[in-house]
């Protein structure tokens, strides 16, 4: 390779960020070159600065950010020194950008045509006929349905995986030399991420594309890059090609990353006496959408059963059931083998204190306004009477159970922790109620791989110690895998499977359970080639035609 | 489109029920008016039998509903009845020159308002945080800062004893378009700066609370314009808020503009009202406040469609 082919040569880039009135490093000296018609994947947890790096390599800070050193040449042109008119002529037409959600990132207001051509036309690079046709082409390519039709389309009218491809073919209307992917499949569904990082990764090799591509998913980057570096509180780790970083990882921190995965419960005894809830043949709806149809299981004391699905699944809703929050139209949910009203105005105290819940989003869970001892205090006072010394106790017993240090944490507000310190707190609200079964929904998703380990871990611990049962929501077959002793897979509203782990992660699956465990991105880099392979062979629909 | 006529229809329904429950309050407030027209009519010859005669001459004797029922029948067919004040004059006859006083001197000063308002908020939000967004939010604010009569004293002392425009705005019968546009001038401008600030200042605020969405930093990093990215991605999704203002303050123009009319001698609705309110005629008094609320019910129904039809996710379901 001579340095001809070398289109971005970013050296020593420093970007900080504001805080208060000072300025703190997001970004110290990172060193990144990329050849035409490479893809680089950018690894690392949240805070790690491959977002701002990824715009950085546009020469673009957001609000609140600056470059404040280093260098960054993109095909000779130094963008640092680039006056604002140059970069806003190479961005769009020259360097484009797909951003994390298509949902936000689509103007609301136009059509998506009307989104797709504004580049080309605005940069001179081609009419608006031609921009149109061009487009169709592109939506065909990224296998859209109806490409011809889809462009008059507004944004909300079309799924987020479909956004999210036509998003990728917009970058590519102008036909850049260097894309930046910012996380273009975390907000999907596996199944629906297959589709978009095939259609990404041909799109890409077709028209010779380099890309920066970033993730915190190891598997998928895996399958995307042809190198791979580390990131960590915005220093480089290490960097290496692809198959080297996944079969040889030299840092100790990659190796955490690698071995984040390796988490799993030891199997429990078979379930005995009754069940502490089970939801009896339940059909639920919103107005005349009809989100749950005839759903049955149960739960029994220390054991977890995952409740699986893609988004739009009803397993949320199967939730706010259980808790009362949505009356079913039919069926029923039993505690202890007794009915619970259908609507949690109708049910006691107690009746609610045994069924608690921990949410996704710690952030919006938590009244930013209350300090730790009322956030925990509250249901300690509410449901058991707990006063003065007693309650004061009782809040520190409970930090001690989730391994918080009391002195440390008590009078804090929500805003001075960490993503994983508040779902901490989450699980000691829930705990201070003294149930006896838990809906954990999501409560992982929303954090790094190696704090939602440690969750997983402690709500592990708490189980054994308490003799929790826990409903546990989630989309990941990795947290099932890891914390799950029973499974209910649903689709459309309905149970298609259900049995223990062992049984449904051995053959033979009911085939949407099939699909959802084949699309979950494996660390081999050969895996997406060979799941296309497989699943053309079989007949299986080609992604995009679901 | 017939989403947006069923909303139309939907909201001129609930608009009229809305006029109904004015009428009732408007009715019950006239009543608990301290004193009475007969009394206050007849002053210092005021014995219980003049009085008494007055009130069962104008019907004043009845009770509160029936008096009510009459009105309001009148009302649906615009009789609102005759003034109590000028004997037997019909009150549609008063109000329908000084309405189209109101609405002239309203739209005139909008047509000025508006578009300045927007351009202005428009730029501010553009070059935000420069001198220019200073110079005309502080200009703006001290403008609505101002009681009104003020500011038109000032008009007055500047424009008026310069001589280039007058100072009464009263109207020669005869007068064309060019000729009032000329005379009422003075009024129309200090209109337009007490209701430009707000205007604007949501305008500007409506633009840049949208600043910070993934799509403005999409349009941004597609390499658009600073110009294109305000006007053809953040305006169009801020115009709700803004039409919503913009429909206040074009009310406020027709409904809450006495001081001015007071200060130019223009003789418009707002005067009537007050006039007759001191005068306790009734009658006017009632039908002034029903346009007033008719003009609020409407304005706001424009608002409504216009952020409708700006709002794709409304138009087009899924």
């Amino acid at each position: 390779m001579s340095d001809k082919d070398i289109l971005l040569d970013i050296k020593g880039l420093k970007i900080e960020g504001k805080a208060g009135d000072d300025w703190l490093p997001i970004v110290n000296g990172i060193d990144l070159t990329l050849r035409k018609g490479e893809v680089l994947g950018l690894i690392g947890e949240s805070g790690a600065g491959k977002s701002t790096i990824g715009l950085g390599a546009m020469g673009f800070a957001r609000d609140g950010c600056r470059i404040s050193g280093g260098q960054i040449l993109f095909d000779g042109i130094d963008l640092r020194k680039a006056s604002a008119d140059k970069l806003r002529r190479l961005r769009g037409k020259r360097i484009a950008y797909v951003a994390q959600s298509a949902a936000a990132s689509f103007n609301p207001a136009h059509k998506l045509m009307d989104q797709y051509c504004e580049a080309p036309v605005r940069h001179g690079v081609m009419s608006r006929a031609e921009a149109e046709h061009d487009a169709v082409e592109l939506y065909r390519k990224m296998q859209l349905p109806n490409p011809e039709e889809i462009g008059f389309r507004y944004p909300h009218q079309v799924s987020g995986g479909q956004l999210q491809r036509a998003m990728t073919a917009m970058a590519m209307s102008c036909r850049p030399d260097l894309i930046i992917f910012d996380e273009p499949t975390t907000a999907l569904d596996v199944t629906t991420q297959i589709e978009v990082l095939a259609a990404i990764r041909d799109i890409v090799e077709q028209f010779g594309t380099a890309a920066i591509y970033i993730t915190h998913d190891l598997a998928v980057v895996a399958q995307m890059a042809d190198r791979i570096k580390i990131l960590l509180r915005g220093d480089e780790i290490e960097e290496a090609d692809t198959r080297t970083m996944l079969a040889q990882p030299k840092h100790d921190y990659t190796k955490s990353l690698w071995a984040v995965r390796s988490f799993q419960r030891e199997t429990q005894a078979a379930p005995e006496g009754q069940p502490v809830v089970s939801v009896r043949g339940v059909s639920a709806a919103y107005g005349p959408v009809r989100v749950l149809d005839d759903v049955s299981f149960d739960i029994y004391a220390r054991r977890t059963v995952a409740v699986v699905g893609e988004s739009g699944s009803g397993k949320s809703t199967a939730a706010r059931v259980i808790t009362g929050l949505l009356p079913p139209i039919e069926g029923e949910v039993l505690f202890e083998g007794k009915s619970l009203p259908a609507d949690y105005r109708q049910r006691t105290r107690d009746q609610l204190r045994h069924a608690q819940m921990i949410y996704q989003m710690a952030d919006t869970a938590l009244n930013p306004k209350l300090t730790i001892r009322k956030l925990i205090g509250r249901p300690a006072q509410m449901y058991l009477g707990l006063r003065g010394k007693a309650l004061t106790e009782r809040i520190r017993e409970l930090l001690h159970l989730i391994e918080m240090e009391p002195d440390d944490f008590i009078d804090r507000l929500p805003s001075e922790l960490s993503g994983g310190q508040k779902q901490r707190i989450g699980i000691a609200r829930a705990l201070a109620a003294e149930p006896r079964f838990i809906i954990c929904d999501e409560v992982t998703s929303a954090l790094d791989q190696i704090v939602a380990e440690g969750i997983l871990r402690l709500l592990d611990r708490l189980q054994g110690e308490l003799d929790l049962a826990y409903m546990f929501i989630t989309h990941d077959l990795a947290t099932v895998r890891a914390i799950a002793d029973d499974v209910v897979v649903m689709q459309q509203g309905r149970v298609v499977e259900q049995g223990t782990k062992a049984e449904m992660f051995a053959p033979p699956h009911h085939p949407y359970t099939e699909l959802l465990l084949s699309s979950v991105p494996e660390m081999d880099p050969d895996w997406l080639t060979h799941l296309l392979e497989k699943r053309s062979k079989q007949g299986m629909p080609a992604p995009g035609a679901i | 489109m017939t989403l947006v006529l069923r909303m139309i229809a939907q909201r001129l329904a609930l608009g009229l029920l809305t006029l109904f429950v004015v009428s009732l309050i408007i009715f019950g407030a006239t009543e608990l008016l301290p004193g009475d027209f007969a009394e206050a009519v007849l002053g210092q010859a005021a014995t219980p039998e003049t009085v008494a005669a007055i009130r069962r001459e104008l019907g004043l004797d009845q009770p509160f509903y029936i008096r009510y029922v009459d009105w309001l029948w009148g009302a649906v067919q615009f009789d609102f009845g005759s003034s109590l004040a000028q004997r037997g004059r019909p009150v549609a006859d008063m109000i329908l020159g000084r309405l189209g006083n109101t609405l002239f001197l309203a739209l005139y000063a909008a047509a000025m308002a508006v578009p300045l308002a927007l351009m202005l908020g428009i730029l501010a939000a553009l070059w935000r945080n420069s001198l220019f967004d200073r110079v005309t939010n502080s200009s703006a604010l001290s403008a609505i800062s101002f009681p009104e009569f003020f500011v038109a004293y000032i008009l007055i002392y500047i424009l008026a004893q310069g001589g280039w425009f007058p100072s009464m705005a009263r109207m020669p019968a005869s007068a064309d378009l060019g000729e009032k546009l000329y005379r009422s001038f003075l009024p129309a401008l200090t209109l337009t700066l007490v209701v430009t600030a707000h205007m604007m200042r949501m305008t500007r605020a409506a633009i840049i609370n949208l600043l910070s969405s993934p799509y403005i930093e999409m349009a941004r990093l597609k390499g658009m314009r600073p110009s294109r990215v305000i006007v053809h991605h953040a305006l169009p999704n801020a115009i709700a808020p803004i039409v919503n203002v913009v429909a206040i303050n074009l009310a406020y123009l027709i409904t809450g503009v006495v001081v001015v009319e007071v200060v130019f001698v223009y003789p418009g609705l707002g005067q009537l009202m007050v006039d007759s309110v001191s005068r306790r005629d009734i009658p006017v008094v009632q039908a002034v406040a029903l346009i007033f609320a008719a003009a609020y019910v409407l304005l706001n129904l424009t608002a409504d469609v216009i952020s409708t039809l700006s709002n794709p996710r409304l138009m087009y379901r899924k």
